[in-house]
């Protein structure tokens, strides 16, 4: 067990949003199956949405690209799921949720309360849905207002996940600092596209979308490296982690824990695979534990 | 892997409603009871089980159906998979009841083809609305005994795939498959339920599909969290005891809807 934000985690993998997580019996699956430390929804906005058309998701050869487009039930359709995931996953259970404004945030966040969720995370990052994620996620004063307006009306930790489409994160990052957020999640999919060249036509039905999968590693291990220098709130690391390796490499660049996407593709119990990988790898180290490995690439000069 | 560029070489007309795309593919690893995402470009992508290693069976039901109605011979769309888990592997000298409704014969018909090749008995209970709307019926036969059903009298039973099921002596079958509308599937799985062979039956499940890869979770069913699209489409009867089976659905955004 370890501490995230105060909440208390058997491991550090956590389900990515977005994955898995819009009904109550997928996430308490993940948890209980999967053997994630943690379990993130998918977001939950203020309407439902139906999202983009399909193809919403293909496989490339060096990740994913999708653009699911934020389809949700909105929050009161999401209420028992979180109710069902909070009684039988035995495991925190974060909300993930997005609006326009910083209004519709905390509406969003209010509406949850009576579920419970155990923090919230803001999607301020998702690149393909107009008005929303990374409109608003590319602005530091939008960022900082939404974080402090949706602080203001919850009492559980609120982590903000951020967009790299940016040109500075760390930019990004100090503003949702300074708004109040427990946590920084790091990173939400790149901006990218696919055209099938037989017809010409864009591969997705939004005809861009997010990368994501081990093309983004890379990209994610730095912005997380940078926000570790720049913020005092513990930064959660995501984008491309599909082994133990890739999780103890993103704890290196300064995660306290990571989260797991794309890589359900391969299996659903790959938290607990990465878990036991990282056990055992702090053991072969003679690392006392976990907390060890967090930012230890800076100390190396 | 990337979306595969199908061509259509050839289209027969099962139904009125109901017609048979031949493409220039052949899934030589297919599994029956898996499925392809069929991308109409510009329009939307769906999910089609595979009624051959080179062919696709469709309902014309909704905006993409229509679509690819409107597609000739020598016309192409888009492909990915197969996906998903199809139906057990059949072993020689086994007996099998095939239940299928409507077109939910167009993955069950290659696992009739499937199990003649390797010497299996199959009886099949083919039930449709009327006498024009049964799919496949030949290809049953070819494999076995056909009992069919009607909702009109139009051929065989007047009623319901369960009205010939309720007659039959399940016992005899070492393996039951089943696919159709998820009322008639719910029917036939409770009256499996009661004769208590429910271990030996497969039922091929149909949900709203975003990414059709397992990793979204638009289609995971109740209670069990699995997902249709990757654990799926083809269940046991054990993994859908107290599940949503005939309960309800959900739609593309998640909301749950009454069957």
């Amino acid at each position: 067990m370890y501490t995230l934000t105060g909440l208390e985690l058997k491991n550090p993998t956590i389900l990515a949003a977005g994955i898995l997580g819009t009904t109550g019996a997928s996430l308490c699956r993940v948890a209980r199956e999967g053997g994630a430390g943690a379990v993130v929804t998918k977001s939950m906005g203020p309407m439902p949405k139906t999202g983009h058309p399909n193809p919403s998701m293909v496989r490339l050869d060096c990740g994913f690209l999708n653009a699911m487009g934020l389809p949700n039930p909105s929050y009161p359709g999401f209420l028992q799921e979180l109710e069902i995931a909070k009684k039988d996953s035995g495991v925190p259970v974060i909300a993930s949720i997005f609006g326009g404004t910083a209004a519709e945030f905390t509406k969003v966040a209010e509406g949850l309360l009576p579920g419970k969720p155990d923090a919230f995370e803001l999607n301020v990052s998702c690149p393909h849905a107009e008005g929303y994620g990374t409109a608003v996620g590319t602005s530091p004063c939008l960022v900082e207002a939404i974080t402090a307006a949706v602080k203001d009306v919850v009492n559980v930790p609120v982590w903000v996940k951020l967009t790299p489409n940016v040109s500075d994160i760390t930019c990004v990052g100090t503003a949702a600092e300074s708004g109040g957020a427990d946590a920084v999640v790091a990173i939400n999919t790149l901006k990218g596209m696919a055209i099938d060249i037989e017809s010409g036509y864009p591969v997705l039905g939004n005809r861009s979308g997010g990368l994501s999968g081990k093309a983004v590693k890379p990209v994610a291990v730095k912005c997380v490296y940078d926000l570790y220098t720049a913020l005092e709130i513990p930064i959660i690391g995501v984008g491309g982690v599909s082994s133990w390796q890739d999780a103890v490499e993103m704890m290196m660049a300064g995660a306290s824990a990571v989260q797991i996407g794309s890589a359900v593709y391969d299996r659903v119990d790959i938290f607990s695979e990465i878990s036991t990988g990282i056990e055992a790898f702090l053991q072969r180290k003679g690392y006392s534990n976990v907390k060890r490995l967090i930012g230890l690439s800076h100390e190396m000069v | 892997m990337f979306t595969l560029n199908a061509t259509i070489v050839r289209i027969t007309e099962e139904s009125p409603s109901v017609r048979t795309f031949f493409f220039d593919l052949e899934f030589e690893t297919m599994e029956p009871g898996q499925f392809v995402m069929v991308w109409v470009r510009g329009v939307d992508e769906v999910p089609m089980g595979l009624s051959r290693k080179n062919s696709i069976t469709i309902q014309k039901v909704g905006e993409a159906t229509s679509k690819l109605f409107e597609l000739k011979e020598g016309d192409s769309f888009g492909l990915r998979g197969p996906f998903g888990r199809g139906f057990s592997l059949l072993s020689k000298g086994e007996k099998i009841l095939i239940i299928a409704g409507g077109v939910g014969s167009a993955p069950l018909a290659p696992y009739a083809d499937a199990a003649c090749a390797v010497g299996s008995k199959v009886d099949t209970i083919l039930g449709a609305r009327n006498a024009d709307d049964l799919i496949f019926e030949e290809r049953f036969a070819a494999a076995g005994e056909v009992y069919v059903s009607t909702d009109d009298g139009s051929k065989g039973t007047k009623g319901f795939v369960t009205d010939i099921l309720s007659r039959l002596d399940v016992l005899l079958y070492d393996r039951i498959a089943v696919c159709g509308p998820e009322i008639m599937m719910a029917s036939v799985f409770r009256l499996l339920e009661d004769r208590k062979v429910l271990e030996k039956a497969e039922f091929s499940l149909h949900r709203y599909f975003k990414c059709g890869i397992g990793v979204c979770g638009a289609c995971c069913i109740d209670r069990s969290g699995l997902r249709v699209c990757k654990d799926g489409p083809v269940f046991s009867g054990v993994q859908l005891l107290d599940s949503e089976l005939g309960r309800y659905t959900r739609d593309a955004s998640g909301r749950r809807v009454k069957i």
